[in-house]
């Protein structure tokens, strides 16, 4: 059991009816009551009607990633509750381990996370998830909001789990710090995307990179657009698949979290994240590129 | 699909293009759309992003591709090729609310999440990448809009007066002959390579459009019963501005499509492709002499009319009858207004409320007994995605027409609301930023891009008229109805895309040494008007960015003191730029002497800040780069 590998989301990509047939085809080989040992297969994206049943069946953690405040007035059903301020106030491999355990989620266990900002936050979490080494982790299609206008059941008891013994099994090939960011920058297999938006990446990015702002990812009715869409804007770009490509944006990587994922979706198989992002980039006096020929800003209508 | 090959293998071979119709090509394309509101063509999505591509790898060379991008309504960004401005058309000014929602989701994933409505009735994305802009043109045809034809040497956007349909004072609607002229000369072969762009502008009455200031300025009149035209041609706002001359008494509807080809004809053989500062139609009027020109374009007409074939005419005029049936409302009947368009519901002396003081400005009653317009004030044409998806729900929430209409001053105009859905109307408006007072007054400058995102600007015209705007409104002058009908736009440079020599008090961005620093400085222009009367403005004298308000606000207490009883400021001002004042001030000259000491500066050390732009922390110096207009 396993997530989908990348040579088997490359042979997808350009099929979005084989995509969402595999979002649904959980096959579960386990046992009802222990989710410990069942076998699941997700997706990158996890649509509502799967994780409804996931849920009935017992066979998935669902991890609410919004502030504690916002879980306990009401939450999907099973979901437990990581304020991801609380994973950022210390994400070093042994913490994220500490917390999965806590969460009781165990090497095998599906892990299906969602927020109620666009996706950006729990990309973040299940990015680190993937990090320390757990492998079957996907994003809920919908935030919360989106779960609840579709009149989705919800609940509002905290829920805890029997603590877990995860394993740390890093992951580095998802993961660049500032150094690595910069040996990209003159490589021209490497490409670096900006995830923020298009005034921000204006103002000042990091040299060579490209823009794609996280606005652009999501469809109205899902945090990620149809693989073959975000496809054709790589394509657009003249990126190449079999690049490596890092993903930043403007401080802990939530934005570029969810372009990450956005770019796994599209069938991208090499892409990092670099979690420090332009904040510590800046701190660290890196060179960056600012464009003030114009005062783009006064066209705001905020 | 077959048709749209057709017109790109023609599209660039100029000796196929001129002035030839093939005219199975176009009726066919006619009977193949049963859909006249659909401006949009999914297939030049892909088109656009393959050019790109070929672009990028060194496969097509620069101006052939600016050529291109510009003819899909892409204009390069201000010094930075690697971003566009689309010009999304906007045919008539006329807009369904589920075109605002497709645009403002298509501003927020590839632009910068608000959009800008310009003063030829269009809606602009700024900063789109170039690789973006082939969604961005996919989107617009999902919503059965147009970027194509927006920008280059081609029919751009065909305005309509917002007012059209609702008018008191016209004759008949208008709104369906310009959807007709902009149907049939999109993607015509016929009009694919001019000398330069071409404006059409249609009035709905006398005192509502910018005719005298379009290529082709038509307003509508009825003789022995028969719908018909006053059509102007030849004017045009630009480093050299220029009012149209009337063509003949009256032009019946029967003969709308020949002047129009013929117009576009004459020009497309004659106009000056050499010199791009002088391949504008009106250069070739003003050089010819009127009387020549207009004398050649009778002759042409005549040969257009015996010769444009049955199929051809017919495309044009199915438009017409197919547009005529679907308008329903606007023959709506009952008992018609006759009085003035623009009247003030209340008495504004007894403003109290945020609504009143909105209702005042920004209302008005249509001929439609019953109905009202409601001008939504922006500011110099911005909004966000989040305000387009609230004013989309409110016209389908509370206008009968469920549409809404641009406007030259850069808002929007929303029409068929009941008395009783006003109120509701404003509270939603308001909870969103949309519910300013002050719309078509003083208080709301017209201000195009400038410095944000136009090659050409010297100035930050946007942010300028935006800060007029919010002080303006602090000083609630859209309650004084003595200035109510004064008008302020501002251009960024001299070419006019903010119309400064049709208002009230005009200015357009300039730099100057003074002393020993560059400063930004505009041209200000006084008494310009729109309308079928509609003249240029004076030129008065210059004065620093940073003095402007100043400046503004002294000619509003010159004008106090010196105003005899119900003169408004418009007139005061008309008054003294033809040297007729009967008080202190009689001409020009003499305000030029009461301005002197609120224009100067101090000094570069004393306030460094008064020498810098509005939005800008850093000296200014004055940057533009080629314009694309003439590419």
């Amino acid at each position: 059991m396993c997530c989908l590998n990348d040579l088997e989301l490359q042979k997808i990509k350009n099929n979005d009816e084989s995509f969402d047939k595999l979002k649904k085809n959980s096959d579960s080989k386990g046992n009802n009551n222990s989710i410990n040992k069942i076998s699941t297969t997700l997706n990158l994206l996890c649509d509502v009607d799967t994780l409804r049943s996931l849920i009935k069946e017992n066979k998935v953690r669902v991890v609410d990633v919004r502030k504690k405040d916002d879980y306990l007035k009401g939450h999907v059903p099973t979901a437990v509750c990581l304020p991801l301020a609380e994973l950022l106030s210390d994400d070093s491999p042994e913490s994220i381990i500490n917390i999965l355990n806590n969460l009781g989620i165990s090497d095998n266990t599906p892990v299906v996370v969602y927020d109620d900002t666009f996706g950006a936050l729990a990309s973040r979490v299940a990015w680190s998830f993937k990090f320390v080494g757990h492998k079957d982790v996907s994003l809920l299609e919908v935030t919360y909001s989106g779960w609840k206008n579709l009149g989705l059941e919800i609940e509002q008891k905290s829920n805890s789990f029997d603590k877990s013994s995860h394993s740390l099994n890093m992951d580095y090939s998802i993961y660049a710090d500032a150094s690595y960011v910069e040996n990209a920058n003159n490589d021209k297999k490497k490409v670096i995307i900006d995830s923020r938006e298009r005034l921000n990446f204006l103002s000042e990015h990091i040299p060579n990179s490209k823009n794609i702002p996280y606005t652009m990812i999501r469809s109205e009715d899902s945090i990620l657009r149809k693989p073959s869409e975000l496809k054709r804007f790589l394509e657009n770009r003249g990126i190449d698949f079999n690049s490596e490509i890092i993903t930043y944006c403007g401080s802990v990587g939530t934005l570029s979290g969810l372009v990450f994922f956005a770019l796994k979706a599209a069938g991208v198989p090499n892409v990092k994240l670099y979690p420090k992002s332009f904040k510590e980039w800046k701190s660290l006096g890196k060179a960056k590129i600012e464009f003030k020929d114009a005062n783009y800003w006064d066209l705001s209508a905020e | 699909m077959r048709l749209s090959k057709k017109i790109y293998g023609l599209q660039y071979h100029n000796d196929i293009l001129e002035s030839s119709v093939d005219s199975d090509i176009l009726s066919s394309s006619k009977k193949n759309d049963l859909n006249f509101e659909n401006w949009g063509l999914i297939e030049e999505s892909e088109y656009f992003a393959n050019k790109v591509k070929l672009f990028r790898q060194d496969q097509l060379n620069a101006d052939e591709f600016r050529r291109f991008r510009l003819q899909n309504g892409a204009y390069g960004s201000r010094l930075n090729s690697d971003f566009s401005m689309i010009r999304i058309k906007v045919p008539g000014g006329d807009i369904t609310p589920e075109q605002m929602e497709k645009i403002a989701n298509l501003a927020e994933s590839f632009s910068i999440g608000s959009a800008h409505v310009s003063t030829r009735q269009n809606i602009q994305l700024h900063w789109v990448q170039l690789e973006d802009v082939s969604e961005v043109v996919r989107g617009l045809a999902e919503g059965g809009l147009t970027s194509r034809e927006a920008c280059g040497n081609t029919i751009r956007n065909v305005m309509c007066s917002h007012f059209a349909g609702v008018c008191s004072n016209e004759p008949f609607d208008t709104t369906i002959y310009a959807k007709a002229v902009a149907k049939f000369f999109l993607r015509n072969p016929m009009c694919q390579n001019l000398p330069r762009k071409f404006k059409f502008n249609f009035a709905c009455c006398s005192e509502h459009g910018l005719v005298r200031i379009a290529d082709v300025g038509l307003v509508p009149a009825i003789q022995d019963g028969i719908r018909g035209f006053r059509i102007y041609l030849g004017g045009g706002l630009g480093a050299a501005s220029f009012i149209g001359h009337l063509l003949e008494e009256f032009t019946p509807e029967s003969r709308l499509l020949s002047t129009c080809m013929s117009t576009i004809r004459v020009y497309d053989r004659l106009g000056n492709r050499e010199n791009p500062a002088r391949n504008r139609m009106r250069y070739l009027v003003n050089e010819m002499g009127w009387i020549k020109f207009q004398a050649l374009l009778l002759k042409e007409r005549d040969i257009v009319e015996a010769t444009t074939s049955i199929p051809t005419k017919n495309v044009f005029e199915s438009t017409l009858k197919i547009e005529n049936n679907g308008n329903s409302l606007s023959s709506l009947s009952g008992n018609k207004n006759t009085t003035t368009t623009i009247l003030p519901l209340i008495n504004s002396e007894n403003i109290q409320t945020a609504y009143e003081r909105w209702l005042n400005t920004n209302v008005i009653a249509q001929k439609q007994s019953g109905y009202y317009g409601v001008s939504i004030t922006l500011g110099a044409g911005d909004i966000t995605s989040n305000q387009l998806r609230v004013l989309a729900e409110s016209i389908r929430e509370f206008s009968e027409e469920r549409k809404a209409r641009t406007t030259p001053q850069q808002n929007f105009f929303i029409r068929y609301i009941k008395s009783e859905s006003i109120p509701k109307l404003f509270a939603k408006l308001s909870s969103i930023g949309l519910g300013n007072p002050g719309a078509n007054t003083i208080v709301s400058p017209v201000g195009c891009s400038g410095t944000t995102s136009c090659n050409l600007a010297i100035t930050n015209s946007h942010r300028l008229a935006k800060e007029i705007q919010s002080k303006f409104l602090e000083l609630n002058y859209d309650m004084d109805q003595d200035l109510r009908t004064s008008t302020i736009k501002i251009s960024g440079c001299p070419n006019s895309c903010g119309q400064h020599e049709v208002a009230t008090v005009g200015f357009y961005g300039g730099a100057a040494r003074l002393g020993n620093s560059m400063a930004p400085i505009y041209t200000m222009l006084f008494a310009g008007s729109t309308g079928e009367n509609g003249e240029l403005g004076k030129v008065v004298m210059r004065v620093p960015a940073k003095r402007i308000i100043d400046v503004v606000l002294k000619i509003i207490e010159c004008y106090k003191e010196e105003k005899n009883d119900n003169e408004t400021m418009h007139d005061w001002i008309s008054k003294i730029s033809v040297g007729r004042g009967n008080g202190k001030i009689q001409n020009l000259e003499d305000i030029k002497k009461i301005l002197a000491p609120v224009i100067k500066l101090p000094s570069f050390s004393e306030n460094p800040d008064s020498y810098k732009d509005y939005g800008s922390d850093s000296n200014f110096i004055a940057k533009t780069a080629r314009g694309e207009c003439a590419a």
